[in-house]
This record gives structure tokens, sequence and C-alpha cells, in this order.
């Protein structure tokens, strides 16, 4: 598994698709801080938080578009498969690889953090709490955006279905306000993304949030190796 | 060494292979042949367990591929069809993750540096996959299966994309691994199937249509009841003492090759040799045989015989 994390990691930095996600998302957040904390005189990084949900939609695709298709698409599928590694490893290696990236994106909020420590003095916690809160939903929509590439061989519609996926999850809470079933739109609410993000970048850190990003994340790995192991069946 | 019982694979109607059963020796070099879409490439990825069989057992070496997958996989080397290759890598770095992908238990840097120099891509290991031509990027995907020294060697048409030279290098390299090694091979270059393999299967449709050694391969193909002869004399005195010969049956004239020399072709009775008796009946009529020759079907004319399940014309 670890040849597999050092592979990918390796390729998303030769490719440079890796820099290209570490520059628009640090760019999005350098402006979304400056505009939230050092614009608006707060050292309450929330709004900053909740904000990069958007950026992260669209920065999660161009992370896991590859990850699948394009070993089906140049057939190195065929080396990975009959190596002497279980389906679920390669899954797996290929997740952490991806989430590894985003971890390294997050490294600026630590400088955020420093600075509004040296200015008005950092809620430490809370920042944390925002940081894992931050890095479970990018794992869980890593884990989404995975198992759709792992639906296509083209990185194109891999994409685009993670980026609708991403809007329509993020969009859940929105929908449900005006669905005329009410069951239907408790349904909704509970499994929203957003609603149980916003727990996270209030700083309240509630074990049923946490339990829900990882479930979330590990279903989709585990429809991923299914579906793997479905295909080879085919 | 490797064990293929009643494998089936259906594609939803389509039938890719139907009821396919055969073993490999330890140590054999088995070819593998058949027109396109007969179910070699599929055979090949069963064995190596990319893809699952519908119906039947692939055993390698006491490890059946579908309940003991790991322990399988970790005997067989694979070349596919179109080498598993990651563009974006150096030879070198692409042999390292392989290395460690299948977990070779044996000093790496030695161990990579021996396998570049046996299919001699020392020279390139430093530069990226993407920027070489197709004979290296064949012989990568060759290194790439010899990782780990596996017992078991599986190369989808291994000569495809390389030039004169680097095929007959490639054809001695595998002879020599075929000591070491149980290779099977599937090719559409049946010159190269009777130079390296052991032993030939063809398959057609999915199915099993011929499975026996080379040599055996040949001689049930070939057509010993007719030879080839240069004669010099006057046409019909030759005809006349060729006719007494004991066991022939008909005798074509092909025309004169030089100067009074003639040339025929003499079809013979079933498991009768004709060539001592044609060179008797000559002897005592002083007509100088130039040539004689017997008749062989070449193993691509066997092919299509057995394929066509039908006779060719020569």
């Amino acid at each position: 598994m670890l040849a597999i994390i050092k592979r990918e990691l390796a390729s998303y930095f030769k490719t440079n698709i890796g820099f290209v996600v570490l520059a628009i998302f640090d760019l999005f957040a350098g402006l979304f801080f400056y505009a939230v904390c050092l614009n608006g005189n707060t050292g309450n990084l929330t709004y900053v938080f909740s904000d990069m949900f958007i950026i992260l939609l669209f920065v999660i695709p161009i992370l896991t578009m590859r990850l699948f298709s394009e070993e089906k698409r140049q057939k190195t599928d065929q080396a990975l498969l009959t190596s002497p590694i279980s389906l679920s490893r390669i899954v797996f290696g290929k997740f952490i690889s991806a989430v590894t990236v985003l971890a390294l994106c997050m490294t600026v909020f630590i400088m955020f953090a420093i600075v509004v420590s040296v200015i008005a003095g950092a809620q430490w916690a809370v920042i944390l709490c925002n940081m894992l809160g931050f890095l479970l939903l990018g794992s869980a929509l890593i884990s989404i955006g995975l198992f759709i590439s792992s639906l296509t061989e083209s990185q194109v519609i891999a994409a685009i279905g993670s980026l609708a996926a991403g809007l329509i999850i993020y969009l859940m809470q929105a929908i449900t306000t005006i669905l005329p079933i009410s069951s239907l739109a408790n349904l909704l609410n509970k499994i929203s993304f957003s609603s149980h993000y916003e727990n996270f970048t209030l700083g309240i850190l509630s074990l049923a949030d946490v339990v829900f990003f990882v479930t979330v994340t590990f279903t989709f790995l585990f429809f991923t190796v299914r579906l793997l192991e479905r295909k080879r069946w085919k | 060494m490797i064990e293929v019982k009643n494998l089936t694979k259906c594609y939803g109607d389509k039938i890719a292979v139907n009821d396919l059963s055969f073993t490999v020796e330890s140590g054999e070099i088995l070819g593998f042949l058949g027109p396109n879409g007969a179910g070699k490439s599929t055979t090949m990825n069963i064995i190596t367990g990319y893809i699952s069989s519908t119906r039947g057992t692939v055993t390698v070496d006491g490890s059946e591929i579908l309940e003991n997958p790991l322990e399988a996989k970790k005997k067989i080397g694979y070349l596919p069809e179109i080498p598993p290759l990651y563009s974006e890598m150096t030879v070198q770095k692409y042999l390292e993750f392989m290395f460690d992908l299948k977990r070779v238990r044996l000093p790496k840097k030695e161990h990579i540096d021996k396998i570049c120099e046996m299919v001699r891509i020392s020279d390139v290991k430093h530069r990226l996959i993407k920027n070489l031509s197709k004979g290296y990027k064949q012989r990568v995907g060759f290194a790439q299966a010899l990782l780990g020294d596996p017992p078991v060697l599986v190369l989808d048409e291994p000569t495809v994309g390389l030039d004169p030279k680097q095929i007959i290098e490639m054809r001695y390299l595998i002879k020599s691994l075929g000591r070491k090694h149980t290779v099977i091979l599937s090719s559409h270059v049946l010159s190269e199937v009777r130079a390296i393999c052991d032993r030939i299967i063809v398959i057609n449709n999915g199915k099993l249509v011929a499975n026996s050694k080379t040599e055996a391969f040949q001689k049930e193909m070939s057509t010993a009841d007719m030879v080839t002869v240069q004669i010099e004399g006057t046409q019909s005195n030759v005809l006349d003492a060729l006719q007494d010969v004991r066991g022939v049956t008909k005798i074509v004239k092909k025309g004169e090759k030089f100067p009074n020399v003639y040339e025929y072709v003499i079809h013979s009775e079933k498991d009768t040799d004709v060539r001592k008796g044609i060179f008797n009946a000559m002897a005592k009529k002083s007509f100088p045989i130039l040539l004689m020759k017997t008749e062989e079907l070449s193993l691509e004319e066997a092919f299509i015989r057995i394929t066509n399940g039908e006779g060719v014309q020569k």
C-alpha cells in the first residue's frame, strides 16, 4: 500500500496537478482570510472555513478524477490487479494519497492561525476543531470522487460527475426548505453535509458529526472496492 | 505447474472462452495460437487473475487463482498485450514501484539492475517512459514481469513492436528463461512459436482445437505424400520411368526449369515413402535428379487448416 501512496503522490506533483490544486486552494483561502479576518478585524475563522466548502467542491474533483479512470485508460490497472495486493489496499492507498494532498493544502490554515494569534489571540481548540471538520468533509468528498472515478475511463466525465455530486451535496440543505414532503425534507437534512459541517465551523465537536463523515467515507470506499470487484466478474 | 480446467468466460451472451482445459508442465514453454478474438488475451487475463472466469478453475503451483489470489499472483509475472506503464514515470522509478507493489524480497537495486541488463534497457533507465520508443516500452513491460523471478511467466504477444534484431534477442531471452521458468506466450507469428515453444495450443472461438508438442504438431500437419523433384532428361521418358515407381498415384508436370530439366510434383499413396523408389528408377535410366524435396505445410497453412476445419489448397 505504501508503494501506491508513494507513486500517487509523486504522480500528483510530476503532472503538476498537485501544484495547481495547492495554488488554487491557497489563493482562495488567502482571499477569504483577508476579506473575513484582516479586513473584517476579527480573529474568528468560522466564515473562512465555511466559505472554503465551495472551493473544496471544485478542488476535490481535480484530485480524484484520474485516480482510477486513468489507470483503466492506460491499462495500468492490469499491473495493479495482477499484483499480489488486495483491491481494498489499492483503493485505500489512492484515497490516502489524495487526502495527503488535501492536508498539504490545509497547512495554510496553520499560518492563518498564527497570524490571528499574534494579532488577536487565537482560540486554538476552535481552530483545531475547524481543521478536523474540514479534513473529514474533504475525506468524504474524496471517497465519493474516487468512487465516481472508478465508474468511467474518462477523466473529464469523472471530474464533471464529482463536481455535480458535490454541488448537489452542497445544495441539499437549501433543497430541503422547498420540499413539500416534510418527512423527506427531514431525512435529507439529516444526511446533508452542510448541517454536519456547520457544527465544526462553529467550534462544536460532536461525535455524531465525526461518525457521519467517517461513515460516508468508508461507505464509498467500500462501494469502490465492490464496483472494481464486480467489473472483474462481468 | 499450471492447470486450467473447464475454463469458461461469458460476456453477456457472447462466450469468449468455452470449456478450455490444459496443463503446463514446470519449465515448459507453451505457445498460445489463435486468430484475433479467439480468446487468447481473455484466457491470459483469467490465468493472471485480472478478470474472473464464469466457470472453471486455474491452479498455479497449487494455488487456485480465485480462492487464493495473493499466493497465486505472487508466482506469476505478467506482460499484457499493452504494457501497463505509467508514462509520467522514469523507467527506474517505475520498476522500483512495481518491485514494491509485488513485495519482492530481493536486494532491490541489484535485482532491478540485473533485469535491466537482461532485457537491455539499462541505457534508458533514467528517461521518462512516455518518451521511449515502442520497442523500449515493450521491454520495460517485460522487465516488470520478470521482477521477483516469478516461477511462471505469462506473455501476451511479447515481440510486438520490436525490430527484427530485437525480436531475435527477445526469442533467445524467452528460450533461456524457459529453463528456469514456466512460460505461456501468445503470438500471431507462427515461426516464432515454432522457434521458442515446446508445445503449441491452438484455440479458435474460445475452444481448444489443437494441443500437441511442436514437432508432433507439424508432423500431423505435414503432407509427406507429396514430393517435388527436378530431373534432367526428356520429359516423356522420365514420366514413363516415374509411373513405374511403386506407390506413385499422380504426377503433375511443372514445366522446364533449366535446359532439359523438368520439374514434377509426385503424389503418392498415404504413408508410403516413394523417394527411394524414385531414386532407384532414375538411377537405372541415368536420369540425374537435381532436386528432391517433400512438401510440408508451413505452420501458417497448418494453422489456417485447423482453425477453418478444412484442407488447404496447395
